[in-house]
């Protein structure tokens, strides 16, 4: 620095600003967030490299249209058809229930906790909602087979008919739809209590009620957290296999009818891709077909609800 | 006449009813026009601590009032009394009387939701919903379920507040496109829109530039002719601007260290500035405190 005093015509003494240090830890550790961020792309990148090998071998030796066309799904028979729309439709039936459970229970929970709750009731009830996201699947498999089966078929009143068999969508689809509720109420929920306070403070300075604060502002406020929510309470619902295995039966059926057993596309994928599977067979290539099949209708899924809330949501700053 | 506040079957003509002039439903003393607000000895606790107390004043008909004093001094909590907002923080707990056209606003029975059709309110920050311009309007009317023309209604409340010139273009865009002081215009056509008899402005340019300020000053000195209105200001010019009467209000520590705020001086606009009765007025109001 200059010591000089101010008049204009002595010239301060140049400050010297240091050149850049090369600064390597700093480069290490973007370097290790860079990584971090793209384990995942990768994975997935790998996955639909590794299906679609297989995939495309399959169908050189069973015909596109007969995937999607035939009616039956028995690949391993003497007679072998390979129709998927019986497991398609296996995996949707299951899914249609859950959905018809786990969404409104789970934005219900979230409603309740995020606007109607005590801060007491909710400092208790948040945590053990996400708790239960933790349970093991395979447990909610067996309380569907030897809970909720038989409560169904007990109390199965005489006039619908026939009461379901041991192994019914609709048992599976029940569970799935229970399980999904934490994951729907949780992330719900962090998106309506992230709405901010003041605009709920003006809608209820213009003499709105709590239900109408809740249902056209926060709700449609948090939609875009709320839409997020339910993406992933359904495509757990749609991927996974234990449950639907144990409660639904794996019998390949093409029907939307809750009480009959069905076989979704994960649980045909996982009772046939044991290890005794050989490589290269076509039993081999067709779980990759499947596998790819159940790839692209998540992707579309979640695409599709993407759209949906930019098309819907109300954005606040 | 004592169960207006309940009944919510007749929205659209609520003010009318209730606010005949020189009525003093309850006998009190008749001056020109009986006070549209008045409280008795309100004390507004936050988890049993006095925030504000023995606050005793009457708030005229078609008047600007204003609440000044330092910060922390309760001038946000008392306003927030006048429509029961208190009520959606659990802590708070207001005693006394806040009589709104001689019925209390505590009293049993009495819905905070029904108050709010009555008594509206815009707040520090903008707060439009994330919603078109018409669509915040409409708001108010619509959850009320006003049976009334909605178009006719949103031209009139943006015209009332200044707006209508400005949007009538793009009343189907969001509102958050607009600049902070045309949001708050729009806040303030929303609450017109319902129809009320009061309007709580709670520091209602403290986030905006002088210009935008001066708009909603002009504003506010001309929705007087039709509403009562309560302003809170950390602007003393402001309250000498657009004010008729003004309440100075300021912090008092007890022996625990407690602040609470009272009323020192409540009068004319114009005596509180230049012949203010308490020395604590005259400090803050000459900018000697405060």
């Amino acid at each position: 620095m200059s010591t000089d005093s101010p008049p204009a015509s002595s010239s301060p003494a140049p400050i010297q600003l240091s050149r850049q240090k090369a600064r390597y830890g700093e480069r290490v550790i973007v370097g290790f967030l860079i990584f971090c961020a793209v384990v995942s792309v990768l994975t997935t990148v790998g996955i639909v490299v590794a299906l679609v090998g297989p995939t495309i071998e399959f169908f050189r030796e069973v015909p596109i249209t007969d995937f999607f066309s035939a009616d039956e799904w028995a690949p391993f028979f003497a007679d072998a058809s390979f129709g998927v729309f019986p497991i398609v439709v296996g995996t949707l039936n299951v899914t249609f229930w859950a959905i018809l459970i786990g969404l409104p229970l789970g934005l219900g929970a979230a409603i309740f906790l995020s606007e109607y709750a005590s801060p007491g009731t909710r400092k208790v009830l948040k945590p053990t909602l996400e708790v239960l996201e933790g349970i093991p699947t395979v447990a909610y498999g067996f309380f569907a087979l030897t809970f909720v089966t038989p409560l169904i078929r007990d109390n199965w009143p005489g006039f619908l008919g026939d009461p379901p068999g041991i192994f019914s969508a609709g048992a599976a689809g029940i569970v799935l739809g229970v399980m999904i509720v934490p994951t729907v109420a949780s992330i719900s929920e962090d998106a309506m209590s992230a709405v901010p306070r003041s605009l709920r403070e003006g809608a209820y300075a213009l003499g709105s009620t709590k239900r109408t604060v809740a249902l056209r502002v926060v709700v449609p406020a948090a939609l875009s957290g709320i839409v997020a929510s339910f993406v992933l309470g359904v495509s757990r619902a749609i991927g996974e296999t234990i449950v639907v295995l144990i409660a639904a039966g794996n019998t390949p059926n093409l029907t939307f009818n809750p009480l009959e057993s069905i076989q979704t596309m994960t649980a045909f994928i996982a009772t046939t891709a044991t290890g005794d599977i050989g490589v290269g067979t076509l039993e081999f290539k067709t779980v990759f077909a499947v596998g790819a099949l159940l790839f692209v209708i998540t992707l579309a899924m979640n695409a599709l609800s993407i759209w949906l809330v930019r098309r819907f949501r109300e954005e606040y700053e | 006449m004592a169960d207006q506040l309940q009944t919510g079957a007749d929205v659209k003509t609520a003010p009318p009813a209730i606010d005949a002039p020189d009525a003093a439903p309850n006998g009190g003393p008749t001056s020109s026009s009986a006070p549209v607000l008045s409280t008795e000895n309100v004390h507004v606790f936050y988890d049993g601590i006095p925030a504000v107390k023995e606050v005793t004043m009457d708030i005229p008909r078609h008047r600007v009032t204003a609440f000044i004093g330092p910060s922390g001094c309760g001038k946000s909590t008392l306003l927030r009394s006048f429509n029961r907002m208190n009520d959606l923080i659990p802590s708070a707990e207001v005693t006394g009387k806040v009589l709104y056209h001689g019925q209390d606003l505590y009293g049993s029975g009495v819905d905070p939701v029904e108050v709010r059709k009555h008594i509206g309110m815009v707040f520090q920050k903008p707060n439009p919903f994330p919603k078109s311009i018409y669509d915040n309007v409409a708001f108010g009317p619509k959850v009320l379920g006003m049976k009334v023309d909605m178009d006719e209604v949103v031209e009139n409340s943006l015209r009332h507040a200044a707006l209508w010139d400005e949007v009538k273009d793009r009343l189907k865009q969001s509102a958050f496109g607009m600049s902070g002081g045309q949001q708050q215009r729009l806040c303030i056509a929303r609450a017109l829109a319902t129809n009320p008899d009061v309007l709580l402005m709670d520091e209602p340019c403290s986030a905006l530039d002088p210009i935008a300020t001066g708009r909603i000053e002009d504003l506010m000195v001309r929705l007087r002719e039709e509403y009562t209105i309560v302003i809170v200001t950390h602007n003393m010019q402001q309250a000498t601007r657009v004010s008729d009467r003004t309440a100075f209000l300021t912090v008092e520590l007890d022996e625990q260290d407690n602040r609470t705020g009272v009323v020192v001086e409540y009068d004319e606009t114009e005596k509180v500035f230049s012949q203010p009765s308490d020395s604590r007025t005259e400090a803050y109001v000459t900018g000697r405190i405060g």
